[in-house]
């Protein structure tokens, strides 16, 4: 599947029929009150970028239950450096953004970020994830490293079918989540091939993907933020996790709610 | 004036020109011109075309060469051939180098803490220098050289034996091919993995061109113009082309039947998938039927540049790669918009075919013929094998 990633981020840019139905389809959120801030607005994404294709059954469970466990595995990059890092990174985001959005239910998200963790460490981290904390949902945050250190592809494709396996088997809905796209770094790392068994198990599996890569091209195709600025400031990246929090709340209602219309179809 | 007297076939010369081309479109990360590429439209890409088109032209030069002058002397000029690739290479890395220290020096964001991780290797240079001189640590885009390396170097004693038995060198190369599938063999890589390109998997396609470049072309000319083999080739090219297209327009997957994507996906490009070979084939046949290798308009002004590319592969390949950097450095230094990814496409695509004719107006002010009529003597490097 080379170049799917590239090639299908272009072909978005190339349907602009499609944005032009976003307005009346933002219009509908806003009446829903859901993205009543104006924050909200800046993290708009054509519509399908961002969509539960497969239902998330204990995630509905537990909103039914009242209390929403979630664990974010991943690396450097589900995590935010400076002192106020950890309340602004997108963790931390989703679970504001999530809590907001099902009142009465008590939503906690848990990071669990190392830097440098390949896909295959990380899925050793799985079972003791489990055991500590039982969560309904797990995102799990790779690729990247693995680009960077070169791991193969194939390996990379094993580690995440095993990981995948062993979270549906300990009771988790899963949310994989790619690389961002750094437009800066594009020509040094090859993130494609490993962008592409990402969404091969995504959808081997079932499993609902966060396409991250995408979203932030189109934010930097947009001009919603300008990912090629060089800068020290926390602003941006404040700004960028904040967005990548209301998305997986979108993400993850939308998946429960597909649980509960199948449930629904089977009655 | 008659046609001049020489057996190259500037088909060769012209789909290499263009591969070159290809390859230096789909480097250049967020290009909207990469979308004309054959990629997006079939398993194989242009490295299959550059492969194949290097193996066929290496035999056919230092094919006639062993047959004049010996093992030892067609030997001498294949390693020779091997080490100026070899400094081509080391010359680009020291290029991405400078590249890279200049991006990792000028560029914070903590946005990009992670990605950040790729300049690690800039702080233990003692490690890093050793390990791309051994070819291990390769960064990305920089597999093609070393791969080309690789098949070169083992191709002197592949040219003895197709020399001798060119059945038994087939057996060999699918033999090769089969193993390295079998028992997942292939080079190691610096920090780990393996080579992007696995050597023991694309060699068959360098030694299938060798193969028909000595004879095997007249052996299996008449069975691939057959219409059978033709309609088969057509109706594969149609099917990998739908395959594709699911890969872009994601609500489509659904079409394709669940067991035919567990038994097809994923299409390894690493070690030349059969799918993707099948679809080189499938190029290759229906160019051989309906490209003459006489064909005039080969001749023409209009497919001059591609030509002459094509006849330069070293060079204008080794162009290729820096102006695909320099194009990512201008986009991110300036502007990533369509106009500039346009710009950047054009403009490099004219400075590959400028460098193309300054080494072929080099050639002409040292005497001897661009494009590389065979002649005794003469500098087989000079013909682009």
């Amino acid at each position: 599947m080379t170049g799917a990633v590239v090639a299908r981020a272009v072909l978005r840019r190339a349907l602009p029929v499609l944005a032009g139905l976003l307005p009346a389809l933002a219009g509908l959120w806003l009446v829903g009150g859901a993205w009543a801030e104006p924050e909200a607005a800046l993290c708009q994404v054509p519509d399908g970028l961002v969509q539960a294709d497969f239902p998330m059954p204990r995630v509905a469970e537990a909103i039914a239950a009242k209390r929403l466990d979630i664990a974010v595995l991943g690396s450097a990059s589900s995590a935010l450096g400076g002192p106020a890092g950890s309340g602004k990174s997108y963790p931390a985001r989703f679970e504001a953004a999530l809590a907001a959005e099902l009142p009465g239910v008590t939503v906690r998200v848990t990071p669990y970020a190392k830097a440098r963790q390949s896909a295959a460490e990380m899925e050793r981290e799985i079972a003791p994830v489990l055991a500590a904390q039982k969560p309904a949902l797990v995102i799990w945050q790779t690729g990247t490293a693995d680009a960077i250190r070169g791991i193969d592809p194939e390996d990379f494709r094993v580690a995440l079918e095993d990981g995948v396996a062993s979270l549906r088997a300990g009771g988790a809905d899963i949310v994989l989540m790619n690389m961002q796209f750094s437009p800066r770094t594009e020509s040094m790392i090859a993130v494609s091939a490993y962008a592409d068994v990402m969404r091969f198990v995504a959808l081997q599996h079932a499993v609902n993907l966060f396409d991250r890569f995408a979203v932030m091209k189109h934010w930097n195709e947009t001009g919603v933020f300008d990912l090629n600025a060089a800068t020290k400031k926390m602003d941006m990246a404040e700004r960028v996790h904040d967005c990548f929090g209301r998305l997986l709340t979108r993400l993850v209602t939308e998946g429960a709610a597909l649980t509960t219309q199948g449930e629904k179809t089977n009655d | 004036m008659s046609p001049p007297p020489t057996e190259r076939d500037l088909r060769l010369d012209l789909f290499r020109g263009l591969a070159l081309w290809l390859i230096f479109l789909d480097h250049i990360p967020s290009n909207v011109v990469s979308w004309i590429t054959i990629r997006n439209y079939g398993f194989s890409d242009a490295t299959e075309i550059f492969v194949f088109i290097s193996g066929y032209t290496a035999a056919f030069v230092y094919g006639a060469t062993m047959r004049e002058r010996g093992f030892v002397v067609a030997s001498a000029r294949i390693l020779r051939r091997a080490w100026q690739v070899y400094v081509a290479h080391i010359f680009l890395f020291t290029i991405y180098m400078a590249e890279i220290a200049y991006v990792a020096a000028s560029f914070e964001n903590p946005l990009y803490a992670e990605e950040m991780g790729v300049f690690e290797f800039l702080r233990q240079p003692d490690v890093t220098l050793v390990q791309a001189l051994l070819l291990k640590f390769k960064p990305a885009n920089m597999d093609v050289l070393p791969l080309y390396i690789a098949l070169l170097a083992a191709f002197p004693p592949y040219v003895w034996l197709l020399l001798r038995s060119p059945t038994v060198a087939l057996f060999v190369t699918v033999a090769i091919y089969a193993v390295a599938w079998e028992f997942g063999v292939n080079l190691p890589a610096y920090p780990s993995g393996h080579w992007v390109f696995n050597p023991f998997a694309w060699q068959l396609l360098f030694a299938f061109g060798a193969w028909c470049a000595l004879g095997g072309m007249t052996r299996i000319g008449g069975f691939i113009r057959s219409p059978w083999v033709v309609g088969l080739a057509i109706v594969y090219l149609v099917l990998s082309f739908a395959i594709v297209l699911t890969w872009y327009v994601p609500p489509w997957t659904r079409w394709v039947p669940k067991a035919l994507a567990e038994w097809m996906y994923p299409i390894d490009k690493t070690n030349l998938d059969v799918l993707r070979l099948a679809h080189f084939f499938a190029l290759a046949v229906l160019t051989v039927r309906f490209v003459p290798a006489g064909w005039p308009v080969l001749r023409s002004r209009w497919l001059r540049p591609a030509v002459l590319c094509g006849q330069h592969s070293l060079e204008v390949f080794c162009m290729g790669v820096f102006l695909a950097f320099a194009a990512h450095f201008l986009m991110a230094e300036v502007s990533d918009g369509i106009a500039m990814q346009v710009f950047v496409s054009t403009v490099g695509v004219m400075l590959m075919i400028g460098a193309a004719a300054l080494m072929s107006w080099y050639k002409t002010i040292e005497g001897r013929q661009a494009g590389g009529r065979p002649r005794a003597g003469a500098d087989p490097a000079g013909s682009s094998p």
